[in-house]
């Protein structure tokens, strides 16, 4: 009896959490080859392509969590109505989740503590965005009358209902990226924090090509063949340039922050294009991998997310993951030197190069982060080495779902350890830690 | 895709319409489904010996009418004709022509089988003549034959009996709507070892109704170029017979391989065969997954067609290496590794093309011809062995390839054939299906045509 008490008082040691596999169909531009593919079209396919790839048909797994940033109001229940749609057991449940661009590294976060909390046993965590087929809402007018008419009783009602209707009411809100509080795009956001940090175009041109060189090499080397099912005729990210050039992107001409004082260096080659596609991965406790003989391609060490003051105060809007790789780092005892790969997404190119400027910052770190001094460097050959989302495109949800599915491959390879940072709209960002298994 | 000939010339007027003017009336083919009986009519087992005798007993255990000899009027569901003890070419005529009599009361769909022994086992001259000569009179019938019904024939390699399960298992395969457009065929059995053969019972037992037959139960199989086509039929007739599908295409037709991997159940494996690793990476993978690997398909072929005055180099190399070289690599890598089961079989898809020849397709018809040429070398290598390796020969077949045959030549195609008509992937499927299965034991280095004795390559 007392061993017994024990035991239930005793907190049980949290299971490993392992990334098994991954698949996501190409990224594709904005009303390119998905133009007419809907969120939930793209989550199936993606979710098809991994169970076919590990064999769950009919299978039930214990969550699938995902989402979308551009959602439609009719998809309140997106990842439960494509886990319907898919090869899956219907009695498999699933939540939706939305924390902007780091929603699939979110739900990958979520559903790995449910693992390895014994919550669940295995999980599917991923993303999808469409640019192309994007929610066109009601004018705030037209919408107040269309709600007051479906209460309005009598005709005499409703005529008077009717006369309030401005034409400019009958014009749709199409959707933007702007932030709902400064009412700057993102990109003019990233142009502030760009400046702020002294970017050059040069450096973030060079960045920008890296990205596609390094994107072009995984798919020569064929890195992507089990990551990847083609869909609807896309076999291959379309936004990839493997021609490209620092001096043909050096042509383009800026897009962001030409309102600013200082010279404008963001353009369409150093930002990310709007693009559809959809990411998922599958993770599980080790238990569940070796019952089921399936690989374990990298632990899930770790995570952190944190929320800058942009709108009030002196913070970027996209420089939240900065904040939060010193507080998971000093959690798990590791230095910048303790890692092998980094995943950092690319927004823009500004967005990495002024993270990486901050971490080198000594008064930076002391002042705003709160440290002893530098956070540390990172070596430009461990970064984004299969590419990231300059050259593959960024489908918002889709994208933690890519990065979190390709650094779980690359160290299964290689072994090491991954860091993965995603910025998001709202000032938000997450960070994670990754682990080879030997 | 589909030959509205068939469908319209099986409708009563048009039926009369064709036989007055002389038409092709080709019939709708029986096929297999799942529970089928062998025979519902008797089945005439025709020729006399120990051998007959002891067969007649073995089809009676399966819930089958057995006779002797034809009785003025009945129907029959099949005729088979025992002739292992044939020893001069005098021998064939009362059994050949009880046949006949047979032939006139066979049921649409119906099934005549020739049982006899290889003319290279004997060195008497009057003995091999005999059994040569059942060759061309079974390929004859099967010229004759209308309705639907086929002629086939086993050979009895060495000692090999009428009731060995190798022999009962593909007389089983010939009686069955699994053989549909298997035609004029002559296939040879050896007598197998006991141990390589873990379930004769359940594959020579008799099916009851309605039972679904799963001779592949348990099983790991490898299928390339299994997207779309033959590819995509062959895997769900091996995942309808119990086998894990393991379905491998290039990853640009990943789509479709997920596709066909979900309905059957399998897994995708995106692969280009001609890596040179493609067969290590297969084996890694089944190794991880299953531990064994029973049953290949070399199936993935292209076609990249020219004359040869013409041919360049890229069309050439092309097919040479997708569809015999990258086999050959992967049949070396499969037996140098412990995940390939001691009792795998290889089944690797041939053409008529690559025994007849076809003009514009010296390269297909190389790499065609050369899969033969693999299957007969290793099967000798594989001899005595648990091992088996064949090839299957499709003729015209109804798939998106042959849909782009300019429709005169293709209607003429198709009416080349005893059958009158073109075969279906799943009648290449059923024959693959029969090969990767333990009733097929006892049958190696052999190229069976799925081709419904078409006149090109006979």
């Amino acid at each position: 009896m007392a061993d017994q008490a024990h035991a239930q008082t005793t907190a049980r040691s949290p299971r490993t959490a392992v990334v098994i596999g991954g698949n996501r169909i190409p990224f594709a531009r904005s009303g390119g080859a998905y133009a007419y593919s809907s969120n939930q079209d793209m989550l199936i396919a993606a979710l098809d392509g991994l169970v076919a790839r590990f064999g769950l048909q009919g299978e039930r797994i214990g969550e699938v969590a995902a989402g979308a940033v551009l959602k439609h109001s009719r998809d309140f229940n997106l990842t439960r109505e494509a886990v319907l749609g898919s090869a899956l057991s219907p009695e498999t449940p699933a939540y939706d989740l939305q924390q902007a661009c780091a929603t699939g590294l979110e739900t990958v976060v979520g559903l790995s503590n449910k693992i390895k909390l014994g919550q669940i046993d295995s999980g599917i965590a991923g993303g999808v965005d469409s640019a192309s087929d994007a929610p066109i809402a009601v004018s705030e007018g037209l919408r107040r009358v269309l709600l007051d008419l479906s209460r309005a009783k009598t005709t005499q009602q409703k005529i008077r209902i009717l006369g309030t209707l401005r034409p400019k009411d009958l014009s749709p809100n199409a959707p933007g990226t702007g932030e709902p509080r400064t009412g700057l795009s993102m990109g003019e956001h990233q142009a502030i924090t760009t400046a702020a940090w002294q970017i050059t175009r040069e450096a973030q041109d060079e960045l920008a090509y890296r990205s596609h060189h390094n994107l072009a090499a995984a798919y020569e080397r064929g890195f992507f063949t089990d990551l990847m099912t083609p869909y609807r005729g896309l076999v291959k990210d379309a936004n990839l340039r493997p021609d490209t050039s620092v001096e043909k992107l050096a042509t383009l001409k800026p897009v962001f922050g030409k309102e600013l004082e200082t010279p404008a260096t963001m353009t369409a080659g150093n930002s990310t294009p709007l693009t559809d596609g959809a990411a998922v991965v599958l993770l599980g406790s080790e238990e569940y991998a070796t019952a089921h003989n399936l690989p374990m391609l990298a632990n899930i060490v770790d995570a952190e997310a944190a929320a800058v003051d942009f709108v009030n105060g002196e913070e970027g809007l996209l420089m939240a993951p900065v904040h939060a790789m010193p507080r998971l780092l000093a959690r798990n005892g590791l230095t910048f030197d303790d890692f092998d790969f980094f995943e950092i997404h690319e927004a823009f190119a500004g967005t990495v190069l002024g993270s990486l400027a901050a971490w080198e910052d000594e008064d930076y770190c002391k002042r705003v982060l709160g440290l002893d001094g530098a956070l540390g460097s990172i070596d430009r050959s461990k970064l984004n080495v299969n590419g990231s989302s300059l050259a593959v495109g960024h489908p918002f949800a889709a994208t933690g779902g890519r990065i979190v599915a390709s650094l779980a491959k690359t160290l299964s390879e290689q072994g090491g350890r991954g860091l993965i940072s995603v910025c998001a709209a709202g000032g938000q960002g997450v960070v994670a830690i990754l682990e080879a298994r030997n | 895709m589909t030959d509205r000939y068939v469908d319209l010339v099986n409708t009563p007027l048009a039926a009369r319409l064709a036989k007055a003017l002389g038409l092709p009336r080709p019939s709708v083919l029986r096929r297999y489904t799942p529970g089928e009986a062998l025979a519902t009519k008797p089945v005439l087992v025709a020729g006399s010996g120990a051998g007959a005798d002891a067969l007649a007993e073995v089809i009676l255990g399966w819930d089958v009418e057995v006779r002797r000899h034809v009785l003025p009027g009945e129907k029959l569901s099949a005729a088979v004709v025992v002739l292992d003890a044939a020893d001069s070419p005098a021998d064939l005529s009362a059994p050949l022509l009880e046949l006949g009599q047979a032939v006139k009361l066979l049921v649409p769909g119906g099934r005549v089988v020739g049982i006899s022994r290889a003319a290279e086992d004997t060195s008497d001259p009057a003995r091999a003549a005999a059994r040569q000569g059942i060759d061309g009179a079974l390929r004859s019938v099967a010229h004759e034959l209308r309705g639907g019904a086929t002629a086939n024939g086993i050979v009895l390699r060495g000692q090999t009996t009428t009731t060995d399960p190798s022999t009962i298992g593909a007389l089983r395969f010939f009686l069955s709507g699994k053989s549909a457009y298997v035609d004029g065929q002559l296939i040879e059995v050896q007598a197998v070892p006991e141990d390589s053969v873990s379930d004769v019972a359940a594959a020579t037992a008799a099916e009851g109704e309605g039972v679904p037959d799963r001779p592949l139960d348990g099983r790991t199989a490898v299928v390339t170029g299994a997207a779309r086509g033959i590819g995509a039929k062959i895997a769900e007739i091996l995942a309808r017979d119990g086998a894990h599908v393991i379905a491998v295409d290039v990853p640009a037709a990943g789509e479709q391989l997920a596709q066909v991997a979900n309905r059957v159940g399998g897994t995708a494996l995106q692969l280009d065969i001609t890596a040179p690793d493609a067969g290590t990476r297969i084996l890694e993978h089944v190794g991880q997954r299953h531990g064994t690997l029973d049953i290949v398909v070399h199936n993935a072929g292209i076609t990249r067609d020219k004359l040869l005055a013409n041919m360049d180099a890229a069309r050439w190399d092309s097919v040479i290496a997708v569809n015999i070289s990258s086999q050959l690599v992967m049949n070396e890598q499969l037996l140098a590794s412990p995940v390939f089961s001691p009792t795998g079989r290889i089944i690797s898809l041939a053409s008529t093309s690559g025994i007849a020849g076809n003009r514009g397709q010296s390269n297909y018809a190389a790499s065609k011809a050369g899969v033969m040429g693999m299957v007969r070398a290793q099967a000798a290598a594989f001899h005595g062995g648990a091992r088996t390796i064949n090839a299957v020969a499709p003729g015209f077949i109804e798939t998106d390839m042959t849909a782009k045959i300019p429709p005169l030549t293709r209607q003429v195609a198709r009416r080349l054939s005893s059958l009158q008509q073109g075969g279906l992937p799943v009648d290449v499927a059923e024959t693959i299906a029969f090969l990767a299965s333990d009733a097929a034991a006892g049958v190696n280095g052999q190229v069976v045509r799925v081709c419904g004795q078409n006149l090109v390559g006979a």
